[in-house]
């Protein structure tokens, strides 16, 4: 646990709570008039509440949560294709954890492994890539689901299983980009953002540069930040500074982990095997021009959508989602997950609505675990 | 003992157990007869345990019985084996509940195909266990099932013991004021039952913590007059033991998360894997409440036993707030420690 107890050093962190306080103060920032720094990774939204972040920085600073959870943003139409790969006959689905749970307009994945599907959850593509070697009789299928952080263990994934022409697996493509959304939140005209804290394993992927038109075009700062909760504070504090300086900049304050260029392998296998669909569902954003990734015709034979006729191969109608949920607000940052009307309501994690209450990194999930009770009185 | 065991050459045929020993016949005879009986030599061959102790003749003892079943994959695993689990655990509930743990039954799910080296290892693990908590394995019953009903062995373990006139543990007990107290580290059993499985690709030096509690809740017994009440914290681990516990209780407990005992090697594995160590399966931890005036006794009674060495002072209870368990980082805020929804589930990134 070296090189992670340093990070959560609370003397040190009472010098940063004061830093930000005095920045906050000297641009005048308050309760009422606020500064609202997004963090866009669902990382980041846990660490503020796992630590108590948002309780112990200066009051005049807001959190915003973005849409970086990657189960959050997964339209229920997905989850709803994903449960009917699943349930073809002699297909092994597999999956991360973290997607068992989530809703589709029928079932989740998890309800639909209690149903008969062959449902597995994998740690890694490889494992999935493993088990249909040892299973080459059934047809096995890879949920492939996340930003640049999971999109190279699948890309090389996909490179040894046409380099070894293992031909009963494929890929069941949703890997999406971190920029694109950030885009469309920025140009919406009801959303104020300040700043933000961009994200810190997608950036040691993609580098510091995709984030450049944030500051450039938009006049945002961006901080690149850790997952420890002096991370986070330091960025808060860069952030912080950067307003008072009058500066709009992309700066790294994870740099012990994130190049600037990024990782030129892990860059190099997601060019060989993915290319940018034109456009892709986005849970609560709807269509995002240019925001998916989907397999290039080289690699065609490993994908599930060509493989099974089925998501964009074929044509889909989005699914509406339930009445009252919000949480296509919630992950713009438009509301907190308290005002939502089914908060701790209709919606909790026994009885979800949305992905954000299910996912170990959704907001909702993130004030519930750690605000619980508190939480709900609040919106009451 | 009227059933006698044969001595070897074994009349166990194969290495591996067949639909034919569940059958009734003569082959579920040689089965019962070389893997159980002879191991666990209960007084009786008749269907049922008849059981006597003095301790059962005072005026005011009370019966306590318990019953759990027991599926862990895999069987085996640094530290224990199911058998050893199943013997510790119900012992353990009988324990914090206050119990001299005296008699167990064992009722075996036996896989078509289970190996038959290994029924033997769990049952010798079993045997062991028992014997050094002083308890009696004195009736069972074994079923085959075909291959894929179940997962190699399933056990259940009823436990049957005597709680003394006037002890009475309960949760309802547990004072604002009160302390937490735990044994020693936590989340060993659920980290090393991870590792195990092998699909993690991890491996760390760790130990499962399955072990009788027995003697250190009679030692706590005995030291402590004013103990209110202890729970073991098996699954869903410490965070759902104490969230039982305080909303039984009406308190609200807060825990200090530089007081956990949690290994670093379990620490880590839940940083990578996206889980908490408080969630974590035990199955040789507990945690009781005492009078805070009996706190330095407890400690004192609970190290005084192998499986208390690490005891430790992690909490206390106060009036009740608005949620039953909350933690004060080491980091100086203030969080929920809710009841976990479902089970953990490693995340994505």
């Amino acid at each position: 646990m070296r090189y992670v107890e340093e990070f959560r050093d609370p003397k040190a962190a009472k010098g940063v709570l004061g830093a930000i306080a005095r920045v906050a103060g000297d641009i005048g920032a308050t309760a009422q008039d606020s500064v609202r720094i997004m963090e866009i990774c669902g990382g980041h939204t846990h660490a503020i509440f796992r630590y108590g972040l948002d309780r112990l920085v200066h009051e005049g600073i807001d959190f915003i949560h973005g849409p970086g959870c990657p189960v959050c943003v997964l339209p229920m139409s997905r989850v709803d294709e994903c449960v009917e790969i699943a349930q073809r006959p002699g297909v092994i689905f597999t999956t991360f954890g973290d997607a068992m749970r989530v809703p589709g307009s029928q079932k989740s994945l998890g309800q639909a492994k209690a149903d008969g599907a062959d449902i597995r959850m994998v740690y890694s593509p490889l494992d999935a890539l493993d088990l249909a070697r040892r299973n080459p009789a059934r047809e096995v299928v890879f949920f492939g689901l996340g930003f640049e952080t999971t999109t190279p263990s699948t890309a090389l994934t996909l490179q040894q299983a046409h380099r070894d022409g293992v031909g009963n697996f494929s890929v069941f493509c949703n890997h999406i980009t971190v920029p694109p959304p950030i885009k469309a939140l920025l140009d919406d005209p009801h959303m104020r953002l300040d700043g933000f804290v961009g994200p810190g394993h997608v950036s040691m992927v993609i580098g510091i540069h995709p984030y450049d038109f944030i500051a450039r075009d938009y006049g945002k700062p961006i901080v690149v930040a850790g997952f420890e909760p002096l991370d986070l504070l330091q960025s808060v504090l860069m952030v912080l500074n950067q307003i008072r300086d009058g500066r709009a900049q992309v700066e790294n304050q994870y740099a012990r982990v994130v190049p600037e260029h990024g990782n030129p392998l892990s860059l190099a296998a997601m060019a060989d095997v993915y290319e940018v669909r034109p456009s892709f569902e986005w849970r609560g954003l709807g269509e995002i021009d240019a925001s998916g990734l989907r397999i290039r015709d080289a690699y065609r034979a490993w994908d599930a959508e060509e493989k099974f006729g089925i998501g964009y191969a074929v044509g889909r109608a989005p699914v509406r989602e339930p009445d009252g949920c919000e949480c296509g607000a919630v992950m713009t940052g438009r509301i907190k997950p308290t005002a939502c009307p089914q908060f701790g309501r209709g919606c909790t994690p026994d009885t979800a609505l949305g992905a954000l209450m299910v996912s170990s990194e959704g907001a909702c999930a993130a004030y519930w675990t750690y605000g619980g009770a508190r939480a709900t009185e609040a919106a009451q | 003992m009227t059933v006698a065991s044969r001595p070897s050459p074994s009349r166990l045929r194969g290495g591996r157990v067949t639909l034919a020993h569940g059958g009734g016949g003569r082959a579920m005879r040689v089965l019962i007869d070389e893997l159980f009986t002879s191991v666990f030599k209960p007084d009786s061959a008749e269907d049922q345990a008849r059981l006597m102790t003095p301790a059962l003749q005072q005026p005011g003892a009370r019966l306590a019985l318990t019953t759990d079943g027991y599926v862990v994959t895999p069987v085996e695993f640094p530290g224990g084996d199911i058998g050893k689990i199943a013997v510790c655990g119900t012992i353990n509930d009988l324990a914090v509940g206050g119990a001299v743990p005296l008699w167990l039954s064992a009722s075996f799910i036996i896989e078509e195909g289970c190996d038959i080296a290994l029924l033997r290892r769990l049952v010798a693990s079993m045997a062991r266990e028992a014997d050094a908590a002083g308890v009696s394995i004195v009736t069972g019953d074994t079923k085959v099932v075909e291959k894929g009903s179940c997962d190699t062995v399933f056990i259940t373990t009823s436990g049957v013991g005597v709680i003394a006139p006037g002890d009475d543990l309960r949760a309802e007990h547990i004072r604002p004021g009160d302390v937490a107290i735990v044994n020693g580290m936590l989340g060993d059993h659920g980290a090393t039952i991870l590792a195990a499985r092998g699909d993690l690709a991890l491996s760390a030096p760790l130990q499962s913590d399955c072990r009788s509690l027995g003697h250190l809740m009679q030692a706590v017994l005995t030291a402590c007059p004013g103990l209110r009440a202890a729970r073991d914290a098996t699954r869903g681990g410490l965070a759902s033991a104490l969230n039982e516990m305080a909303m039984a209780a009406g308190v609200s407990v807060e825990l200090d998360e530089s007081a956990l005992p949690i290994r670093p090697e379990v620490r880590g594995m839940c940083e990578i894997l996206g889980l908490d160590p408080l969630y974590l399966a035990n199955e040789g931890a507990l945690v009781l409440f005492v009078p805070q005036a009996e706190a330095d006794a407890a400690l004192a009674a609970m190290r005084s036993v192998p499986a208390g060495q690490g005891a430790a002072v992690v909490g206390r209870a106060a009036a009740r707030g608005t949620v039953p368990v909350t933690m004060r980082s080491a980091f100086g805020g203030t969080r929920i420690v809710d009841m976990l929804v479902g089970e953990q589930l490693p995340r994505i990134c």
